[in-house]
């Protein structure tokens, strides 16, 4: 066990670094600074602004500098287009938002996927079954983006019952239609793998053993079903939160909540290269992080895999 | 398929060959009722042909996505408007003069700025279709190549060529590509390169899966046997043998592609002006919604759900038609 923690880790620092590295390049291959603009600065004032952003260094110093900063004090330093703030700043101030409704949302998508994906299994083949398919299938050819306006125009504009928009501290009104927004598709993904994961471990002898000693239904399935039933669910959670955290890019341009993704694609519009990378190579930390906190989770559970 | 050997064949063989000696008055009795004559072999192919035309929800899915197909590459011969003129007197009357109506022109009313919306539409919906088949194939030519090598060759170079595709799918790919755009300038060319880099890395592990099982087979131990070249193994005896499931992942892999497209397009990073997408044009529609052209959302949203439920259900069908395990 441990030495298979060890070797994920030994996997999974290169590629941050490459990660680093890479966007590091692609930075460097863009044509014009990022403080070109219609007017030119005087030299000296230009000279001053590149002495300030290390730019006047020569590439590979700067390269150093930038993996240095990034790997020993998680700095990505100052942010080009504002410039009183740093990228930390930026992210201090957009990721708890993130966060927030990110973690929300991952717990809204597991509880009610599998609730859906458990009963469709135990009443298969019935119109319940087939409602809740009928329903996963739906909600998956709805993306996030799609999702979204929709809701708002159910919610807001014709209900009136939400607001379309804002976060004002994560209060609870305005929280529920971004949650929902992205929780809809990956709830439908869970509800899909719970069904069938379900139907066959229902069909599994332990669990004919467990219906002959005379245990009742709701037992063998809380007890004896469930457990395995959900092994595949948990593998599935690494690239569900990853996909949420993208999602994020999405809600927060719809609702205006003010997470990460608002900032990232407001920077991508503004050429603003660093926070563009500080924010990629963050999103990139957490989803390897989420990928080796799952896979070291399942080999845990699951005592009949061996690393 | 392996059924049990029908008791009753061996009879009626025994009694050709007898009828056939005996100038054969049973054979016609039993041509005739349709008894006698060759068992008609069937292929896989063809198997997997009729279960998948027995499943109702898919054949109808197929039909509907051969229209919007049709749409998409012939709709626009009906268009009263190019995609690009402006209609500068609509400008800012959009929810009066812009509505939906036949006698106008403009089938699906005109956009914001006063553009024939049913001619955007089907813009939007070919560069839709076009970017889902474009990484459908990248992954099948790639993915299957790739993860076919990796899983027959085996050993050292497997374990290299599947840490670099582990290594490739841990980066946040939306972020590295709208990065990608942000620096390259944001050109349909660059947005199928991003596509392409990401499409082929699940289908290299499940290639890659699939060899290892029929790696194993006797018509590959006959094939190393006999003196065939590795190179040419895996290209004509491993690569046919994982079409079928190489087929569904691919299919449904185009909504995903379709997706992803329509995400980046949708944040205003992707596909530009005057060229469109679904996802541009939905966009575009939701900025318009509170102002009572709901039709700007509704039309593209519409194309996009068909496009989307269609290519899921037949994705289902072929998935049930041909995944081995499901027999």
């Amino acid at each position: 066990m441990f030495a298979y923690i060890v070797r994920r880790l030994a996997v999974a620092v290169p590629t941050l670094l490459f990660l680093v590295v890479f966007s590091f390049v692609l930075m460097f291959a863009a044509p014009g600074g990022p403080f070109n603009s219609e007017r030119p600065l005087p030299p000296q004032i230009m000279a001053n602004i590149e002495a300030r952003y290390g730019l006047d260094q020569p590439y590979w110093k700067q390269m150093w500098d930038y993996v240095v900063a990034v790997v020993t004090q998680f700095d990505f330093g100052p942010s080009f287009q504002y410039r009183d703030r740093t990228v930390n700043d930026i992210i201090a101030q957009g990721f708890p938002v993130t966060l927030t409704y990110g973690l929300w949302s991952a717990i809204v998508a597991v509880i009610f996927g599998v609730a859906l994906g458990v009963v469709a299994a135990i009443r298969q083949n019935s119109w319940v079954d087939y409602t809740a398919v009928g329903i996963s299938i739906g909600a998956q050819a709805l993306p996030n983006f799609v999702m979204g306006p929709i809701l708002v125009l159910v919610f807001t504009l014709w209900l009136g019952l939400l607001p379309g928009g804002g976060w004002y501290g994560g209060q609870w009104q305005y929280v529920i239609l971004p949650v929902v927004a992205l929780s809809t598709s990956y709830m439908a993904s869970i509800a899909r793998i719970t069904r069938s994961s379900m139907l066959e471990t229902l069909n599994s002898n332990f669990i004919r053993t467990a219906k002959a000693k005379g245990l009742p239904m709701r037992r063998v399935i809380v007890r004896h079903a469930l457990k395995p039933a959900l092994l595949p669910v948990l593998s599935y959670l690494g690239p569900a939160v990853v996909g949420m955290i993208t999602g994020s890019v999405v809600v927060d341009v719809i609702f205006s909540t003010g997470g990460i993704g608002q900032f990232f694609v407001n920077s991508a519009f503004n050429r603003d290269y660093a926070v563009i990378m500080g924010i990629t190579i963050l999103v990139g930390a957490l989803t390897i992080t989420f990928n080796l906190i799952v896979d070291i989770l399942y080999a845990w559970i699951d005592p009949r895999i061996r690393y | 398929m392996t059924e049990p050997r029908n008791p009753g064949t061996d009879t009626r063989d025994i009694d050709h060959i007898e009828s056939e000696k005996h100038g054969e008055p049973q054979a016609e009795i039993l041509d005739a009722t349709g008894e006698l004559g060759e068992v008609k072999g069937r292929s896989l192919w063809a198997d997997a042909r009729m279960r998948f035309f027995r499943n109702k929800a898919a054949v109808f899915s197929l039909g509907v996505l051969g229209l919007v197909m049709l749409f998409a590459f012939f709709g626009g011969f009906l268009a009263q408007y190019d995609p690009a003129q402006v209609d500068f007197s609509l400008m800012g009357a959009n929810a009066y003069r812009g509505v939906p109506s036949i006698e106008t022109g403009h089938y699906f009313g005109t956009d914001v700025d006063g553009r024939d919306l049913y001619a955007r539409t089907v813009i939007g919906t070919r560069i839709s279709l076009l970017v889902g088949i474009v990484g459908a194939l990248v992954a099948v030519i790639v993915g299957t190549l790739y993860g076919a090598t990796a899983g027959y060759v085996g050993g050292r170079t497997d374990q290299i060529m599947m840490r670099i595709v582990d290594v490739l799918m841990s980066i946040p790919f939306m972020f590295v590509l709208i990065l990608m755009l942000v620096i390259f300038g944001r050109s349909i060319l660059m947005l199928f390169i991003g596509i392409g880099l990401i499409s082929w890395l699940d289908m290299a592990r499940i290639a890659r899966g699939q060899t290892l099982s029929i790696k194993n087979k006797e018509f590959v131990e006959a094939a190393v046997a006999t003196g065939v070249s590795s190179w040419r193994i895996i290209l004509r005896h491993v690569v046919p043998n994982l079409l079928g499931i190489v087929i569904v992942y691919a299919t449904l892999l185009v909504p995903g592609m379709i997706i992803f497209e329509s995400f980046i397009s949708y944040l205003g990073l992707g596909i530009q002006e005057p060229m469109t997408s679904l996802g541009a044009l939905i966009n575009l529609g939701t900025a318009q919604m509170n102002n009572g052209t709901l039709w700007m959302l509704l039309f593209p949203l519409a194309f996009f759900l068909v496009l989307l439920f269609a290519l899921f259900f037949v994705g289902d069908g072929l998935r049930d038609a041909l995944d081995p395990k499901d027999r």
